[in-house]
């Protein structure tokens, strides 16, 4: 075969790699607005803050807001600390050997698992043998147990970022290792640290699957840890599934995408004044 | 009066052997230059001073290291205490990603200097003993890193002043700095050596023979010999040190 003109390649690949992102922006945006358009004209103050009638048919979703927030709320603070400390055990507190070498292996396994198995698994444990019911407590922990692994995956990616150097200098300068953790590993390691619970923001707030089975579909306002609730993702996949009231799907869904937005924009901006604070 | 004496001192990583059997003592107020090719030994042997090698998975060591008088390889030893009197300089300059004032402040931060007056105090007096408030006090609150690589090293070794150790533990200060800024780094080492003990790692022969008062030569582990900076270049009893300061291999 003859081989490509080396310049005509190189102008190929530019096009074809400059279509490809082209693709994945179109993808991204059709979905976004598809969402938005349909979502938009039903959003409202008073569908925002009233509660639903009927079902969800009209009214608006308050509940589900205040159910998501909850759970998510629920799923970080307990997700948050876990992982994070996992993490810096790994890093800073031991050495590489076949203990950590199978924390990290169960933890990619774990984050393999369907989120769907999940729910089942906290439906048996928190919701049956535990007896907290379909609540906000069992599906913030399901969702705590579920994002845990990408927490402890990109927190120790981060750490472990953060130069040795860095280690060698506070321990040098007379620091005790906590202190080299808190003060110089912790706030370097901090925007990659950042970066995960975002993601595990996302997947909360969107989660269905595990939601329905620990946290049930109550579309009562949530008064504590032990009420079951609705998320917004679970009131959207109900009023679409049994077409209870597909404007109102597409508004929940809008609130949903604006809300995972929102979190994206002003976790970036707090990151970036953190950074140019600390370089 | 001596304040570091090593005694039959080996240390290893792993299986490997970085130090074997080493004996050498340093004088209190002088500055020893450490000398040898890379691999010979000599950044282990500041490391192990100040025990900065436990940070290294399978560090392990043989043998005494006795500073004024207490042997620091010993379990019980208080390694924040240990790090504090025997203040250290790396090879590259590491500012902690922080202001140049809060890195000044970081070690008696640590070690409870809370007043911020005495803070203040510190951090002046210490940046004028490597002259570097002149080009600084006017900008304390910026990132130390937008600093130039000979500030940011004359930074460190502030640092570490900033501890008010007892030694100063160098390791190639300068090797990635220009003449102008290796210049005045090795003049704040001859202006610091009335206060300090300084243990001076290099790469650099010529700085060894210019700012030490006794020159070590290490090979592949082992001291070779150690004397007087003079007596070093110019009669050294080994074969190998005439070698290498020479310029035969290394």
């Amino acid at each position: 075969m003859r081989r490509l003109d080396p310049r005509l390649e190189q102008r190929l690949v530019k096009v074809l790699l400059w279509a490809m992102t082209l693709a994945t922006v179109f993808v991204l945006l059709y979905i976004v607005l598809f969402i938005l358009l349909r979502g938009l004209p039903v959003l409202s103050v008073s569908f925002l803050t009233e509660n639903p009638h009927d079902m969800g048919k009209s009214g608006g979703i308050f509940p589900t807001i205040v159910g998501t927030l909850a759970l998510t709320a629920m799923a970080l603070l307990v997700a948050v600390p876990l992982g994070v400390g996992t993490a810096v055990y790994l890093t800073e507190y031991t050495w590489e050997n076949r203990l950590t070498r199978v924390i990290r292996f169960g933890a990619d396994c774990l984050a393999g698992i369907p989120s769907i198995i999940f729910g089942l698994f906290g439906f048996i444990l928190f919701v049956l043998k535990l007896g907290f019911g379909w609540s906000i407590l069992s599906g913030g922990l399901t969702l705590a147990f579920m994002v845990l692994p990408t927490i402890i995956r990109t927190s120790e990616e981060a750490l472990r970022s953060v130069p040795r150097s860095y280690r060698e200098v506070s321990t040098s300068l007379g620091s005790t290792k906590w202190q080299m953790v808190t003060r110089v590993v912790l706030p370097s390691a901090l925007p990659g640290i950042v970066t995960g619970v975002i993601l595990s923001v996302g997947r909360s707030i969107g989660e269905t699957a595990a939601v329905i089975f620990t946290a049930g579909s109550s579309l009562r306002l949530p008064t504590s840890l032990f009420s079951s609730s609705r998320t917004m993702s679970v009131h959207f996949y109900i009023l679409a599934r049994e077409g209870i009231s597909m404007p109102n799907a597409y508004g929940t869904a809008a609130v949903l995408v604006i809300a995972i937005l929102a979190v994206n924009i002003i976790t970036y901006r707090l990151m970036h004044r953190f950074i140019r604070k600390y370089s | 009066m001596t304040g570091i004496r090593l005694l039959d001192f080996s240390h290893y990583f792993g299986s490997c052997r970085a130090l074997n059997r080493v004996n050498l003592e340093v004088e209190k107020n002088e500055i020893l230059g450490v000398i040898g090719p890379a691999g010979s030994g000599k950044s282990t042997f500041l490391r192990s001073l100040n025990r900065l090698n436990d940070l290294v998975q399978g560090s392990r060591t043989e043998g005494s290291v006795e500073v004024d008088g207490r042997d620091i390889t010993r379990p019980g030893t208080s390694l924040v205490e240990l790090r504090r009197k025997l203040g250290m300089v790396f090879a590259v300059p590491v500012p902690l990603p922080r202001s140049i004032y809060e890195n000044m402040a970081f070690g008696p931060r640590l070690a409870g200097v809370r007043n911020k007056e005495r803070l203040d105090a510190l951090v002046r007096d210490c940046l004028e003993q490597t002259a570097l408030w002149q080009e600084v006090k006017d900008r304390l609150n910026t990132s130390a890193l937008k600093l130039s690589g000979g500030q940011q090293q004359r930074l460190c070794v502030a640092r570490v002043l900033a501890l008010k150790p007892d030694y100063i533990l160098l390791d190639e200060p300068t090797s990635g700095l220009d003449p102008v800024s290796t210049m005045k780094i090795e003049d704040s080492l001859r202006r610091l050596k009335k206060d300090y003990t300084i243990v001076l790692v290099t790469n650099n022969t010529k700085q060894a023979a210019r700012v030490s008062d006794r020159t070590a030569f290490f090979l592949t582990g082992e001291l070779v010999e150690v004397g007087p900076t003079e007596r070093i270049f110019t009669a050294p009893s080994d074969r190998r040190t005439e070698d290498y300061i020479s310029g035969r291999f290394g």
